[in-house]
């Protein structure tokens, strides 16, 4: 079966959207798929939103841009206004209602929404809301597996910050249990 | 082999170390500055030199002398700095001095932008700076392609004592995909015995020089690179040419523009629409033996650019009349989508029903 995952993360900076996007291509690379990781790098990312684009095939990747997404990640509002119109019919939304207040009305996608910013805290550090957006995904879409991403995290974190690994690790547990219980689901 | 993930520009710059590269002259540029900052940690580190320079002007001239003394050198820059550098190019030509120049092409004309662009087109492939020459241009569409051309580019320096430049645009430099390099097998590159090392007693002065006040010996000089020039359009032209064996339409296109070009062609294929595409993978010399082989069965052309139309020239001259060539292009640093170049396949093939 041929796969084909066209992959938008897109949040205020600082969120780790980037970040995000290479633990997404780093675990596809450990899985011997073709990746591709594109950031936006423009005056768009000074002012505030960022974004990347990561694309995971089991074939060679044509374009590393995405213009019409398999799956959306939003980190905040102005990135839910500009991408939730381009997920594809049959898509997957992932939303961090801890920063997004908008809701979409589209019922040709399924929409996870998740108050991951507040979850985090819960576990302790707010800067790992991403990574239940993440475990979300994982569990949704089952194109990536566990060890691979933990692999990944090795090399997105810097050595200094790998006693940070396990709560990351709780993090992704946190969103793979979520969808599991399906939570937060529409569409 | 190890797969590792890297960004465009952070490849260019390793693929360069592989390929022998150990002195680099630069000044930063957005969307080519992982470059520079990967070099200056990177050549230290194999016995090498790297110094930010105070302009780009000043760092073509400092490649020029390094390509003096026979090292392999290489700068690189972004369009508006890229243009500073034309001067210094020309004098490399006129010297017959190996060296490599990278240019990240971004929205122009002037300051214009710093998102991805191939605007640049007409400047590489046409010269650039004053003076009649041609400089072999390479364009990579993929991570890994940077890494074969990349040791390319250094041995046709070599091998014809010419500057080369290696083009991409914004997108490239800034996407990671996953690469492996790997000890390329050094090519028979002639002996650089032109190199002002210092005779040691052994012959005469050597001058390396782009300044010919007799006439006549400058035109003979011209004869003679315009002779290595021939000789280049001869032996480096390099291309991709895919399913065009039974194409009713080819689109042209290179660098990440074709890759999103192949998207696009995939699903009018699935559509029952024969497109195939030509990579130019040299700019110059331009491959015109694809359009030979093409242009009397196809039914169309479409050029795709990120510029409002500088390929489609070339494109015309090796179709010579023989076929309609088409456009689509994006500018000011806009990128085409994959459902644009769709539908411009859709409307030159006539309005098939999507």
């Amino acid at each position: 079966m041929t796969m084909l995952e066209e992959i938008i993360i897109a949040g205020f900076g600082g969120q780790g959207v980037m970040s995000m996007g290479q633990l997404l291509a780093y675990a596809g690379m450990f899985e011997d798929k073709h990746v591709s990781w594109l950031p936006s790098y423009g005056p768009e990312q000074r002012g505030g939103t960022a974004n990347c684009a990561v694309v995971i095939s089991h074939d060679l990747i044509g374009s590393p841009l995405v213009s019409r997404a398999s799956t959306a990640m939003v980190l905040n509002n102005p990135s839910f206004e500009k991408f939730e119109p381009m997920v594809k019919a049959g898509g997957l939304l992932i939303v961090d209602t801890s920063l997004v207040t908008l809701d979409s009305t589209r019922d040709d996608i399924t929409i996870i929404k998740i108050n991951a910013t507040e979850l985090a805290i819960e576990l302790g550090n707010k800067r790992i809301a991403n990574m239940i957006l993440i475990g979300a995904f994982l569990e949704q879409s089952k194109i990536l597996g566990m060890e691979s991403i933990m692999e990944s995290l090795k090399k997105v974190l810097s050595p200094e910050k790998h006693h940070l690994l396990e709560v990351n690790h709780k993090a992704l547990l946190k969103g793979t249990v979520l969808v599991q219980k399906q939570v937060g689901f529409t569409g | 082999m190890v797969k590792v993930l890297m960004k465009g520009n952070e490849v260019i710059a390793e693929a360069a170390v592989h390929a022998g590269c150990k002195y680099f002259f630069g000044y930063p540029i957005t969307p080519q500055s992982e470059l520079v900052a990967y070099m200056a940690k990177r050549l230290p580190e194999v016995g090498g030199l790297f110094l930010q320079a105070e302009s780009e002007i000043a760092a073509i001239n400092m490649v020029y002398g390094a390509a003096g003394t026979g090292v392999r050198v290489m700068t690189s820059s972004s369009s508006p700095g890229f243009s500073l550098k034309q001067e210094g190019i020309s004098f490399l030509v006129g010297s017959e001095l190996p060296a490599v120049i990278c240019n990240i092409v971004r929205g122009g004309p002037g300051l214009g932008n710093i998102q991805p662009a191939q605007s640049d087109y007409f400047q590489v492939t046409k010269g650039g700076g004053h003076g009649d020459y041609h400089i072999p241009v390479l364009a990579p569409a993929s991570l890994q392609e940077i890494v074969d051309l990349t040791q390319d580019a250094f041995d046709i320096a070599d091998r014809y004592r010419t500057p080369v430049i290696i083009m991409g645009d914004g997108m490239l430099g800034q996407m990671m995909e996953p690469v492996e390099f790997y000890e390329a097998k050094p090519k028979e590159v002639p002996k650089k015995d032109w190199a002002t090392t210092g005779t040691r007693g052994d012959g005469g002065p050597k001058i390396i020089t782009s300044l010919e006040l007799n006439a006549e010996s400058l035109e003979k000089h011209n004869h003679h690179l315009q002779a290595k020039f021939k000789q280049i359009k001869e032996n480096e032209v390099r291309f991709e040419a895919y399913e065009t064996e039974d194409a009713d339409y080819i689109l042209v296109a290179f660098g990440t523009v074709a890759r999103i070009a192949m998207n696009a062609i995939r699903k009018a294929r699935q559509e029952g629409i024969k497109v195939g595409l030509i990579r130019p993978i040299s700019l110059w010399p331009f491959p015109e033996k694809p359009f030979i082989d093409t242009r009397d069965k196809v039914k169309s052309y479409i050029t795709v650019e990120m510029s409002a139309g500088q390929m489609i020239e070339d494109v015309r001259l090796a179709v010579n009349g023989h076929a309609p060539v088409d456009f689509f292009g994006r500018t000011g640093g806009v990128v085409p989508t994959q459902e644009e170049i769709y539908h411009k396949i859709i409307s030159v093939a006539g309005g098939v029903e999507v």
